[in-house]
């Protein structure tokens, strides 16, 4: 019969944090420790990438490598990028949304009815367009959260019901054309070759000073903080990334510069610059953002934790459909015109392949808004350079598809690995 | 076992209670589940809440926590009557639960996790900082060192580090009374270990803790107080030091030991206790 009282003392020990790497090598150290645990984040996507981009090249040099697919690719890619993004946020809660592709084709209905059938001027079209996307979100969150119909459920019939509305918003007509300047400008005008370049000091600048700034009042608080150098070097890294593409996007890329010039960064570049910086600061700044990714990692513990899980899981699903509108709006920009297949056959698929390709976790609680960027121009990438190889569309659907597995096997290896050495 | 009997919790109270429960009545259906329980909880003291499986020990806690009402009775806080609607107010007075299954994040850190749902703002921005600092003045003031880092996902720790910042979240929000349930149970022994030490730091740091535990021997070694639960009445709460552990035991399967306990105790229950108390013998 034990009865023993005392508990032994114990021994007077502050805390002890790891080492926080001084250099470059033992950052990169952590880092590769990080990956071999699971935590692989935007390795494989980036990796994928510049792969990619290093066999097309190699292939069709002359085509593949050219200012002008260069920028194609990007307003190639835009749209998926945006649907992409709101996706992760979806992803994160660990649910789906399948709707999403008809989502944007429905609010893009909306903006050419009201636009070229009833005149009304572009902002408030575009508004209109958004509260479209903001109501379907609405509706399948407040399904998905209060009612607890499965996600996959909800948004399936979504995806069938918006098909509908947007056949009968477009009417008989078939397709509409989107007529106004300022709308068509997002896909189709450029900056000027000196605004692009001020916007790439104003992005690199902004970088280096938001950072810097974490490190400098990490180290007032006493708190371990990132190496100056290692700050550095992201820094110089990310310099170059964007000036080499600003640098190739300000060349000449008509084929006759004489009768138009065509040069400079397109437009929709920084429409989605503000919402991968906006869409990331809620994430990963905010106390909802923190919020989501509490509800996708354990959604008990969200509830007992007093966060409103019910909420933030309308919220989510509320942004994911909005920013599907915004794609809706680029798609319409970029076609010059509205029909039912827009945001149709494979826009939501690839959106969904774009964000987990990207690092996104089909399992919930772990991707960044990032992810979307870098998935949808790696599907950007085979969609433009692969037919400039064959001529077989097959081959193209088979490509992306092997690249979707390597993508989901990748998510689920990682996740294996973080259970059993303890990361997710 | 000769033991000297304690009618009431409240003849030998030190110091005003903390936390009293009087007349808890909670029924599922037709089930009552509590029967009149009393229990009073003191500060800076370890009350050990023990009883079997469906004595009612979850029920009583998830009432005090706001998360489902007694149907009749009273809690006294701090000297004065309290109703608690939901886990938010259990919180602002100062009530805070440890649950069994822990209730953390796993893909978030340690500091997140003891934020959670509680964030500290500059702005709408997080502060980070003042977050990270507090946690780990937190966990040093519980003497914590098996942390590595507080920046680490939850997943990557052991239970008892799991259940460390479990506890020490419930420290943060300078809570008065800290109810833990079966914090042990799957822990092994030097986890255990360290895990009954802080909780008893936490009794010396002047809280009220309320410990559901199966485990005696934890009982034993951290306890000031044992209140015993059998089939939704409180058979009798006692000094630690008034009782051995086959009493204890008596309590929790049969309600009564020696004069302790259920006086009347319905239905076979008087079969019960002699038998149990030829096998502990």
């Amino acid at each position: 019969m034990t009865t023993e009282t005392s508990a032994p003392a114990p021994a007077p020990a502050a805390p002890e944090e790891h080492d926080v790497s001084g250099d470059l090598r033992g950052a990169w150290t952590e880092y590769w420790d990080r990956v071999r645990g699971g935590d692989v984040g935007a390795l494989p996507a980036v990796l994928g990438l510049v792969a990619l981009v290093i066999v097309f090249s190699v292939m069709r040099s002359s085509t593949f490598l050219t200012t002008f697919n260069f920028a194609d690719l990007i307003n190639q890619s835009a749209a998926v990028i945006v649907i992409a993004m709101g996706l992760v946020f979806v992803l994160l809660l660990g649910e789906i949304d399948l709707s999403v592709g008809y989502a944007a084709g429905t609010s893009a209905s909306i903006l050419a009815v009201t636009l070229t059938l009833h005149h009304w001027p572009w902002p408030l079209t575009l508004l209109a367009s958004l509260v479209v996307g903001a109501v379907i979100g609405i509706v399948i969150g407040l399904l998905v959260a209060r009612l607890r119909i499965p996600s996959f459920v909800v948004t399936l019939a979504f995806f069938l019901g918006l098909q509908g509305v947007q056949l009968l918003v477009i009417g008989d007509g078939g397709t509409i054309v989107i007529g106004d300047r300022t709308l068509l400008a997002i896909m189709n005008d450029n900056l000027s070759v000196t605004v692009g370049w001020a916007l790439f000091v104003v992005v690199v600048a902004a970088f280096g000073w938001l950072t810097y700034r974490r490190i400098a009042t990490r180290r007032k608080a006493g708190l371990p903080a990132q190496a100056v150098i290692v700050w550095g070097a992201k820094l110089v890294a990310l310099a170059l990334v964007l000036g080499v593409t600003t640098f190739m996007l300000n060349q000449e890329r008509s084929r006759n510069p004489t009768i138009s010039s065509i040069k400079g960064i397109p437009v929709v570049v920084p429409v989605v610059l503000v919402l991968l910086v906006g869409l990331s600061f809620l994430l990963a700044r905010t106390a909802l953002g923190r919020h989501i990714y509490a509800v996708g990692g354990n959604a008990e513990a969200a509830r007992r934790a007093g966060i409103d899980v019910a909420g933030v899981r309308i919220f989510c699903f509320v942004l994911c459909s909005t920013l599907a509108a915004v794609a809706g709006v680029l798609i319409a920009s970029r076609d010059n015109s509205v029909s039912p297949s827009t945001g149709g056959s494979l826009t939501t698929l690839s959106a969904v392949a774009a964000a987990v390709i990207g690092g996104t976790s089909l399992f919930g609680g772990r991707g960044q808004v990032r992810d979307a960027v870098l998935g949808g121009l790696v599907l950007a990438v085979i969609n433009n350079a692969l037919p400039l190889i064959t001529q077989t569309g097959g081959i193209t659907f088979i490509v992306t598809a092997l690249v979707l597995l390597f993508a989901a096997s990748v998510d689920a290896i990682s996740r294996r690995r973080a259970a059993s050495s303890g990361r997710v | 076992m000769s033991a000297e009997p304690v009618a009431g919790a409240s003849s030998a109270a030190p110091a005003t209670a903390l936390l009293s429960l009087r007349g808890a009545n909670k029924s599922f259906g037709a089930v009552h589940v509590l029967h009149d329980v009393d229990l009073d909880v003191y500060p800076g003291e370890v009350t050990a809440l023990v009883g079997d499986n469906g004595a009612g020990k979850s029920t009583l806690i998830k009432a005090v926590a706001g998360i489902s009402a007694f149907d009749s009775g009273k809690i006294i806080y701090e000297g004065q009557q309290v109703v608690v609607h939901d886990p938010k107010q259990a919180s602002s007075l100062g009530i805070e639960v440890v649950y069994q299954d822990l209730a953390l994040c796993d893909n978030l850190d340690v500091v997140h996790n003891m934020y959670l749902g509680r964030e500290q703002k500059k702005g709408i921005v997080l502060d980070e900082g003042a977050m990270e600092v507090r946690a780990r003045e937190t966990l040093s003031g519980l003497s914590v060192r098996t942390l590595k880092s507080v920046r680490q996902m939850v997943a990557s720790l052991s239970g008892g580090q799991r259940q460390t910042v479990a506890i020490a979240r419930a420290v943060l929000w300078n809570s008065k009374l800290v109810i833990l349930d079966e914090p042990t149970a799957a822990l092994g022994v030097a986890q255990t270990e360290q895990v009954l030490n802080l909780v008893r730091r936490l009794a010396d740091k002047g809280l009220g803790v309320v410990l559901i535990s199966h485990n005696m021997n934890d009982v034993f070694q951290v306890a000031d107080r044992i209140a015993c639960l059998y089939l939704g009445r409180m058979a009798a709460q006692v000094r630690r030091d008034e009782v051995t552990h086959a009493q204890v035991v008596e309590l929790i399967t049969a309600g009564r030991s020696g004069s302790m306990g259920l006086g009347g105790t319905p239905g076979d229950t008087d079969s019960m206790a002699p038998i149990t108390s030829q096998e502990l013998a």
